[in-house]
């Protein structure tokens, strides 16, 4: 039982981290109808930027928040670029021209960060205590093993969660985008000026990429692979819906668990490796019975 | 001055019905077909062949098979890799176990085993929309990755867990040397063009149409959405599937698990997208503008003369690979096959401005 409850607990942490993932997807579909394919090149851009300022900046003063500082305001660049190349030229397309044309993004950023800042892997330490630890001691015999860096990551991505709430909920801005995720053209109508919404919502996403990159980058390793966790997000996306933060949350919790579980579980059966499709096929089972994903909005067809 | 239509009656309910109806435009295709059957077998080189004609044929197959599903249909799919899989494992499974069996008859039983799976994977289309049935397709993209490299049914059993195949021999007549492969790849093009084509002009064609512009209304006039959308994942697994065994056996020689991956899957939908959604023609333009890409982005810092690693030839290519993509849907979002369709217009006033 100790061991059943010990997998669930790191697939729910893993989970989490998957949740940090899908949060940027979530935001840029929500504010401009837009599948972001770029956000897992966009979390790698954002890690090798920190990882590699650090590195420079070490002799400085204060390595961590300089570091920080300069890649925020990378990140917001990047965003204002995006807005002015990408998102103005093809305002009204279809969603998949704007989806290939994200696709079109990621293999720009690819390629970008590894020509500015290399391609070898590096290594994140700013400070996550690594190593595990035993809790509820004394409810399970000996204890249930948990990894610190999970802990901190799930602490950490509940924070960013809360702030993006209250962002949303109580700022001027957070009800704008709001707005705009709404209906755009009503929101243009009453003058919300939509251009700086979406730099806003593009910066915020890379602002979440950033830190997932961080986590995720401290666990792994900043590499190229890190572009790849994109691709373990997706079915997060499919499962809590592509508008909502608390599907994003939820699915990630889900996916997560049932990844673990599965692997542990089904996996010995069938030969192992099966996590890779396994979070494809829940999500996929699950949209049959909810085509939009849990939280996802209902598509109305107007015939 | 020359593409006019005035002069050219039709006398038959059948004429009027031709596909190119227009004596001029018969004539440029014959012109096509004659310099591809003709002209290059005797002019090109070995590599020519190699690595330009064959592997754009193959992907203008591929590419006309996923336009028949993501620009007739509507329904976008992200697994055309795993459909080619399905085609080359196959094939091979078949041509291995039947020894009997003719090559030929092996790729289009490979692509009828892609048919099952397509047909399969294609369920949840009833259920899912737009991009949930994208990313759900990704689903089939890695459980096949998956089913190739653990299964080792597939790979009779080999320790690599990769398959190297002879050339494709039929009935005595070895396809080994280029100009065979190439003249056989160009058969099979031509083939599943006139299908492809005659398909989309017929009933079945304007089902997927109507169940791409509105599935709902098209439900209501009549048009059963379980038989247009599953006969469009069917037909387009097909042409993949049979894509894949092609490139599988005549381009690729051996293979593994991963030379059908993702990125196959996305190279596919880019030369859909750019080539343009919802036209033949755009299949194969997209193909050769894609496949021809990272060959061109490798020889021009060559060609300018600049000196770089090869790793940072390599990130500059990504770079151009996304900025041109980008560059390309801002410009023409509807693809090339809209650009030759302009181009089409402008030649009919030709040498009048209007």
């Amino acid at each position: 039982m100790g061991f059943f409850v010990e997998v669930l607990l790191s697939g729910l942490m893993a989970g989490v981290l998957y949740s940090l993932v899908a949060l940027g997807f979530v935001l840029i579909f929500k504010a401009s109808g837009v599948f972001n394919f770029a956000q897992g090149a966009m979390v790698l851009f954002a890690a090798l930027t920190f990882v590699r300022l650090l590195d420079i900046l070490k002799d400085s003063f204060a390595p961590i928040t300089l570091s920080l500082i300069i890649t925020i305001a990378m990140m917001v660049m990047l965003a204002m670029a995006i807005e002015r190349l990408v998102l103005r030229p093809l305002v009204n397309q279809p969603g998949i021209s704007l989806f290939m044309a994200t696709l079109g993004i990621a293999y720009f950023l690819d390629g970008f960060g590894q020509t500015l800042w290399g391609s070898d892997i590096y290594t994140l330490d700013i400070g996550i205590p690594k190593g595990s630890i035993f809790i509820l001691e004394s409810v399970f015999d000996g204890g249930v093993l948990v990894a610190k860096e999970d802990l901190v990551a799930t602490v950490i991505a509940g924070l960013l969660v809360v702030t993006l709430a209250i962002f949303f909920q109580k700022t001027r801005i957070g009800r704008a985008l709001r707005a705009v995720a709404d209906d755009h053209q009503a929101a243009q109508s009453i003058g919300i000026p939509l251009n700086y919404i979406w730099v806003i919502v593009w910066t915020v996403a890379g602002l979440v990429a950033l830190v997932a990159g961080v986590i995720w980058g401290s666990k792994l390793g900043v590499q190229f692979s890190l572009s790849l966790i994109a691709l373990k997000a997706l079915p997060v996306l499919i499962l809590g819906g592509f508008e909502s933060v608390l599907g994003a949350v939820i699915g990630g919790l889900i996916i997560g668990a049932g990844e673990k579980l599965s692997e542990i579980y089904i996996g010995p059966y069938v030969g192992g490796g099966i996590e890779y499709w396994f979070a494809y096929m829940l999500a996929l089972g699950f949209l049959m019975f909810r085509p939009q994903g849990l939280f996802g909005e209902v598509h109305i067809d107007r015939v | 001055m020359f593409y006019r239509e005035a002069g050219q009656f039709k006398t038959s309910y059948k004429a009027d019905q031709a596909v190119f109806p227009i004596f001029q435009d018969r004539i440029f295709v014959a012109i096509w077909l004659f310099l591809g059957f003709i002209v290059v077998p005797m002019l090109a080189n070995e590599y020519v062949f190699r690595a330009i004609f064959i592997p754009v044929i193959i992907m203008a197959l591929a590419a006309i098979g996923l336009n028949l599903l993501v620009g007739y249909c509507g329904q976008v799919s992200l697994g055309s890799g795993a459909f080619m899989a399905v085609g080359a494992y196959a094939a091979y499974n078949f041509m291995i176990r039947i020894p009997e069996l003719n090559p030929l008859i092996c790729f289009l039983l490979g692509g009828l085993s892609a048919t099952v799976v397509g047909v399969i994977f294609g369920i949840p289309s009833l259920r899912i929309k737009g991009f949930y049935l994208a990313v759900a397709t990704l689903a089939l993209q890695f459980f096949t990755d998956w089913t190739f490299s653990r299964i080792d049914w597939f790979t009779n059993y080999t320790p690599s867990g990769s398959i190297a195949v002879q050339p494709v021999e039929v009935w005595g007549f070895v396809f080994d040397s280029p100009i065979r492969k190439y003249l056989l790849c160009l058969t099979v093009l031509v083939i599943f063009t006139v299908i492809a084509k005659n398909l989309v002009r017929g009933r079945i064609g304007r089902a997927w149409m109507a169940t791409r512009d509105m599935d709902v209304a098209a439900e209501i006039i009549g048009i059963r959405p379980i038989y247009a959308k599953l006969s469009a994942f069917a037909v387009s697994s097909f042409f993949i599937g049979v894509a894949g065994a092609l490139w599988a056996f005549v381009h690729l020689g051996s293979w593994e698990p991963l030379a059908f991956d993702i990125n196959l899957s996305f190279s596919i939908l880019f030369m859909v997208i750019i080539g343009g959604l919802g036209s033949i023609v755009g299949g194969m333009l997209g193909a050769t503008f894609i496949t021809l890409l990272p060959l061109f982005l490798n020889q021009l810092p060559i060609w300018l003369g600049i000196n770089m690693s090869t790793a940072m030839v390599s990130h500059l290519e990504y770079m151009i690979f996304g900025g041109l993509i980008i560059f390309f849907l801002a410009v023409e979002p509807l693809g090339l096959a809209r650009i030759w369709q302009i181009t089409k217009e402008k030649l009919r006033l030709w040498p009048f401005p209007h």
